[in-house]
């Protein structure tokens, strides 16, 4: 019986990834993306032109403290925006060359889950109390594929046995409120890998967890990610989570990139001053003892931006050149860009 | 629906209280969800006295309304003019609640006129909570100008007093001596679910605006749900607990709302038996004899008192904070 299940599932699964194949392992490819926020007390720019791209297989970590719009970066791939007071003026995101934010709202709902998904920050409240987690995992398959109900239950189970859910079948009843907070963001990740997609965003996934937690939830991404092929999107904060885990890394500072890199070049030697300031403020066990350096002052209003550089406020290389004019993303050395008039000097400091 | 709450649970009550309380098994769909609010709140109810209380006093004057020939074997619509205004006998055989000005057995009257109450309460209760769960859910759902819009219209509606637009109502679509019984009951439900939604819809758009920003329904959009699918596994469940109580608290407003458009002689109106009617005809012979208000008064007050008492206890036992 589970065969027929397997397969009936399977067939059902081909069927409806055929719309959307990646163009030279082209993912998606993000270009020009603003977002504004109307407000009652003005435009907040959230983001102001970010440009990056993710291919097959690859994991890509967006780095940024709060409020530097990497969530948001998040939300406007996945269209779950709210409109108003979100605004996207410019901009396209190209998921296998198809403009996501040109297509009918009906054809974009249908590739949530089965083409991107996204986990979220807190699995503490990322799953409805009232619904058992089995019947919130069957769910997907039910809405997206129209297995019934037997069907869809068996896919939940096999699904929570594969992010190492003890006792998945025994479980499948279970309420969230029955789960610790490390099985639930397990079950959010089985609701979010439960189509297949190629894309999975991962907002904050670990933030709401204790260290060891962490670690264990980072490793099954990975695991998962390489099992599928899946193209990863990790927005985070914590530059120590996704050292691991990403292959690139991208640096967010007031709704801008500022700099984009392979993992280990960009940890070894950032090209921005903001990245040098956020791997510097990391405590290490080998300065024990000493202060730990920080970013003085605080990100910049959104709604009051600094003309020039958004950063110069904080900046220890900061001259009159900043504060005039705003350094573009360019490509500092091959396959590095970043978004400094003063790039040199940080490399070689 | 409310009706429905309450005969499932005259039905469940006893076999549920033979489980040792507070006791829950592990592992088995049923004994997992002993720690959801819902049966945290039944674990709290079945130990209130007053919750028993006025779930007997309901269940009475349910049974009552569905076969009023178990209480009596008399004919309401039988009368005797000879024994008109006849005050109340207490021997075995007498009329114990005495007769009528028109010589109908009282007791028999008032039992018939359960019917009446509970029809208008229970349906004006349904069809407010449908009107008022619809219009509140759509309006805080799609926000922006459509709630806005769906707000006013509500305000409208709270603003109309709700005894002057009974009376309108009631006048403007009178009653006559041919109008059938449940046409005349139907037009009573119409008019109080037409002037009760709007607090229904507020309470309900108000708890829809809290749910709508939690994680698992940005999560649900996220994977792909379909806005009727958020608003019906998402949305609804969670946010209905409020109304459910409100509601089963208005019942009982609505029985003695339906009793006062019957006193003034717009709501229910004869042939129908009911006990506004019965109070309305009786409130001339107060002096000379009192027992045909008194009865009637009594088992109104119960019915009502019934319903407001559950929806109290509800209410306490669904909210955490009192415990």
């Amino acid at each position: 019986m589970t065969t027929t299940t397997q397969s009936r599932a399977d067939a059902k699964a081909a069927a409806a990834h055929a719309a959307y194949q990646p163009v030279d392992g082209r993912l998606l490819d993000v270009e020009n993306l603003h977002v504004h926020f109307h407000t009652s007390d003005g435009v907040a720019k959230a983001i102001n032109g970010v440009s990056f791209h993710l291919d097959q297989g690859e994991s890509l970590a967006i780095l940024g403290e709060s409020g530097s719009g990497k969530s948001v970066t998040a939300q406007a791939i996945m269209g779950i925006l709210d409109v108003p007071p979100a605004k996207i003026p410019e901009g396209h995101i190209r998921y296998c060359g198809q403009d996501l934010l040109a297509m009918p709202e009906e054809q974009r709902r249908k590739t949530r889950g089965p083409e991107i998904s996204m986990i979220f920050q807190d699995a503490l409240s990322s799953l409805n109390p009232v619904f058992p987690v089995g019947w919130q995992i069957a769910e997907m398959f039910r809405e997206h594929r129209g297995l019934n109900k037997s069907d869809a239950l068996a896919q939940a189970v096999r699904l929570m046995e594969r992010v190492s859910i003890p006792g998945a079948k025994a479980r499948v009843k279970a309420y969230p409120h029955q789960f610790s907070g490390g099985m639930r963001q397990r079950i959010m990740i089985a609701m979010a890998i439960a189509l297949d997609p190629a894309i999975l965003i991962a907002d904050e996934p670990t933030t709401a967890l204790d260290v060891t937690v962490q670690a264990q939830i980072m490793s099954l991404l990975q695991e998962l990610q390489q099992e599928r092929k899946m193209g990863l999107i990790l927005i985070t904060h914590d530059l120590g989570v996704v050292a691991d885990v990403a292959d690139r890394i991208a640096v967010m500072y007031a709704g801008r990139l500022i700099e984009t890199a392979d993992v280990y070049t960009g940890y070894a030697n950032p090209a921005h001053p903001y990245t040098k300031g956020l791997l510097d403020s990391l405590p290490r066990l080998d300065q024990k003892g000493q202060t730990l350096a920080a970013i003085p002052g605080l990100p910049p209003n959104l709604l009051k931006m600094p003309p020039g550089c958004a950063f110069h406020p904080r900046c220890p290389l900061a001259r009159e050149r900043c504060r005039e004019e705003r350094p573009e993303l360019v490509e500092v050395r091959p396959g590095r860009f970043a978004a400094c008039h003063y790039t040199e000097e940080v490399l070689h400091a | 629906m409310t009706d429905k709450t309450t005969s499932s649970d005259l039905t469940k009550a006893p076999d549920l209280d033979a489980t040792p309380i507070g006791i829950t098994t592990p592992a088995g769909g049923e004994a997992t969800e002993a720690r959801s609010l819902a049966s945290d709140a039944w674990r709290e109810l079945r130990q209130r006295p007053l919750f028993w209380v006025s779930l007997a006093i309901i269940a009475v004057f349910v049974l009552m309304a569905i076969f009023p020939q178990l209480f009596t074997r008399l004919d309401p619509t039988d009368a005797d003019l000879a024994k008109g205004s006849d005050p109340p006998s207490f021997t075995w055989n007498g009329a114990w609640f005495g007769y009528d000005l028109q010589g109908y057995d009282i007791y028999a009257r008032t039992i018939y006129g359960a019917r009446a109450s509970i029809l208008v309460g229970v349906f004006a209760t349904i069809l407010t909570s449908l009107l008022g769960v619809l219009i509140g859910t759509f309006a805080a759902y799609a926000g922006g100008w459509v709630d806005s819009l769906m707000m006013r219209v509500t305000d409208i509606f709270f603003a109309i007093p709700f005894l002057l637009g009974g009376i309108l109502f009631m006048t403007t679509f009178a009653n006559d001596a041919n109008t059938g019984y449940f046409v005349i009951v139907g037009k009573v439900v119409l008019v109080l679910a037409i002037l009760g939604w709007p607090s229904i819809a507020r309470l309900m758009r108000g708890s829809v605006l809290q749910v709508k920003p939690n994680d698992y329904v940005q999560a649900a959009r996220a994977l792909g749900a379909s806005p009727w699918r958020i608003i019906r596994s998402h949305i609804l469940p969670n946010a209905m607990a409020p109304v459910l109580i409100v509601s089963m608290i208005n019942l009982g407003a609505y029985i003695s709302a339906e009793a006062s458009l019957s006193f003034l002689g717009i709501g229910l109106t004869p042939p129908a038996i009911s006990w506004g009617v019965a109070i309305s005809d009786s409130l001339v012979y107060i002096r000379t004899a009192p027992h045909m208000l008194i009865f009637p008064s009594i088992f109104l007050s119960l019915t009502v008192l019934g319903f407001i008492m559950l929806g109290d206890v509800v209410r306490d036992a669904f909210d955490p904070k009192t415990r």
